[in-house]
């Protein structure tokens, strides 16, 4: 008899594949995530009590096929594909007929590029993201976002309708289109990766890692995939030492034991690979200078020299302050501050506040000090930092 | 899927544009007009010809020119056939008027 861990590792395992497999069949994204909801609630009912089916996709995907005919049967608006599917059903073994598992088709990349099609707004591609491919449910999106969830609800339902109504497609965009269109998706892998990451949302991290990883091993000739996911490895692998007590750890600050080495090496050996196969961009930049960031003593020279090429190559203000970080180590404060008060950062940007004030701080400048860790305060929006910044002001 | 291009042209891009420049741009027009995945199209009178009309309770009103002042104007549409939105993108981005400062909205036509 499973236990409830088997099926919450068969919904991570198969989630996508069943609503890519859904939408391929119906052509519908809405229909596809009820109808694979409701495949997985009834296998959790059925399953303690007939136990695990031997394939337990191909159960999910005849149930879940099931449904949304039922779904498609019920909705005026949809009945012309419910007749196109049937006369394909005809031609097969009639609709009510198991699926073989070995003819399903991963179709998981193109559920990822319909989520993510420039025509969505982008907060819409990664919710949609989080809840086609993710699995996860309206409420851990909005809370993840910081939105209501009624708000989160009608973002993915507006979205839902935009690709149904205006035709958005369900494929593997054509060649000369796909390198753009890649970069749109691997932009949201790594927003959830960011979000989960600054606001400590393990989850969130993991997930964005996992969709990665099926990219990278759906897209073998892509190395900007490759250099994405051993970014998100090298930084991922220092969670366990940035926050200690609920409280912000500096990386200079960190207890390196805790640094998930295994990681660590797994990150290294995909950077190389990605830079073997070519990889250009931000990506395999900041993973270079992130796997710096895992030495010790950390090269600053180098870090400094990544960092400009960085702003050379995207023209990033948020790179230039990092850079400015970096000469921090290796000319001094001053030298940094001069930097950092020449960028073009948008004033709202928290760590353009907290930045000047540990270089103030550092210079002795207690005054302007407290008032840059003040203004951090008022802008950021994590317990950890929050308290990382209160003990530097009170330390002052 | 059926498709409607709508055309915004910015005020004044063909300004200083001599006939030669002005034909080869009507060429584009005239040849995305004659691909076999549109089936009607129209230019418009230039904005100023335009007369706007609304309601006053009881009373229409007329006003001369377009409804509102923009920084881009309607000049006009191409009705398209298409297989998806990815096949309406590649037709639209072909349209001049992109490159020249104004943009295209392309809206799916509702099925009757």
């Amino acid at each position: 008899m499973p236990e409830p861990s088997d099926l919450a590792e068969v919904f991570r395992a198969e989630w996508a594949r069943v609503v890519a497999a859904l939408v391929g069949f119906c052509g519908d994204l809405h229909v596809a995530e009820d109808a694979a909801q409701e495949a997985f609630a009834t296998a959790a009912v059925r399953w303690p009590v007939d136990g695990t089916p031997d394939v337990p996709r191909a159960w999910l995907l005849t149930t879940a096929r099931n449904r949304a005919i039922d779904r498609l049967r019920r909705d005026q608006r949809l009945t012309q594909k419910l007749r196109l599917l049937e006369q394909q059903e005809a031609t097969d073994q009639g609709a009510e007929a198991a699926v073989d598992a070995s003819t399903i088709p991963d179709e998981r990349l193109e559920l990822m590029f319909l989520c993510c099609h420039p025509a969505l707004a982008a907060e819409a591609r990664v919710a949609l993201t989080l809840r086609a491919v993710g699995g996860l449910d309206t409420a851990e999106i909005a809370r993840a976002f910081l939105v209501s969830e009624e708000t989160m609800k009608r973002r993915l339902t507006r979205a839902r309708t935009k690709i149904r109504d205006a035709g958005i497609p369900f494929g593997v965009p054509a060649a000369h289109l796909l390198p753009a269109r890649l970069d749109t998706l691997l932009a949201v892998v790594y927003l959830i990766f960011n979000q989960g990451y600054g606001d400590g949302r393990a989850d969130l991290a993991a997930e964005a890692v996992r969709l990665a990883r099926v990219l990278d091993a759906l897209l073998p000739d892509q190395p900007r995939v490759t250099a994405l996911l051993a970014l998100m490895l090298l930084h991922d692998s220092r969670r366990a030492a940035r926050v200690r007590d609920g409280e912000l750890v500096p990386m200079a600050d960190q207890d390196r034991s805790l640094w998930d080495t295994a990681q660590i090496e797994e990150g290294r050996k995909l950077l190389d690979s990605a830079v073997a196969r070519g990889a250009r961009g931000a990506y395999p930049l900041q993973a270079a200078i992130a796997e710096l960031q895992t030495e010790d003593p950390i090269d600053w020279p180098s870090v400094a020299r990544l960092y400009e090429t960085l702003v050379d190559e995207t023209g990033s203000a948020v790179a230039a302050l990092n850079r400015a970080v970096a000469v921090a180590e290796i000319d001094g404060p001053a030298a940094a501050l001069a930097i950092v008060d020449a960028l073009d950062l948008d004033d709202d940007y928290r760590y353009l506040h907290s930045t000047r004030a540990e270089l103030q701080r550092r210079l002795g400048d207690g005054q302007a000090a407290r008032a840059a860790y003040r203004r951090a305060l008022d802008l950021t929006t994590t317990d950890a930092e929050r308290r990382f910044l209160q003990r530097r002001l009170a330390e002052l | 899927m059926r498709y409607a291009l709508l055309i915004n042209e910015r005020p004044g891009a063909y300004d200083g544009f001599d006939a030669e420049r002005r034909e080869s741009i009507s060429a584009e027009y005239t040849a995305i007009r004659n691909d076999e995945r549109v089936y009607n199209g129209e230019r418009l009178q230039p904005a100023a010809t335009a007369t706007t009309v609304r309601a006053s309770g009881e009373e229409l009103l007329l006003t001369d020119g377009p409804f509102a002042d923009t920084k881009e104007v309607f000049g006009g549409f191409f009705l398209i056939e298409a297989p998806d939105l990815d096949g309406a993108l590649e037709l639209a981005a072909r349209i001049p008027a992109v490159r020249l400062g104004g943009s295209v909205e392309i809206r799916p036509l509702l099925d009757h």
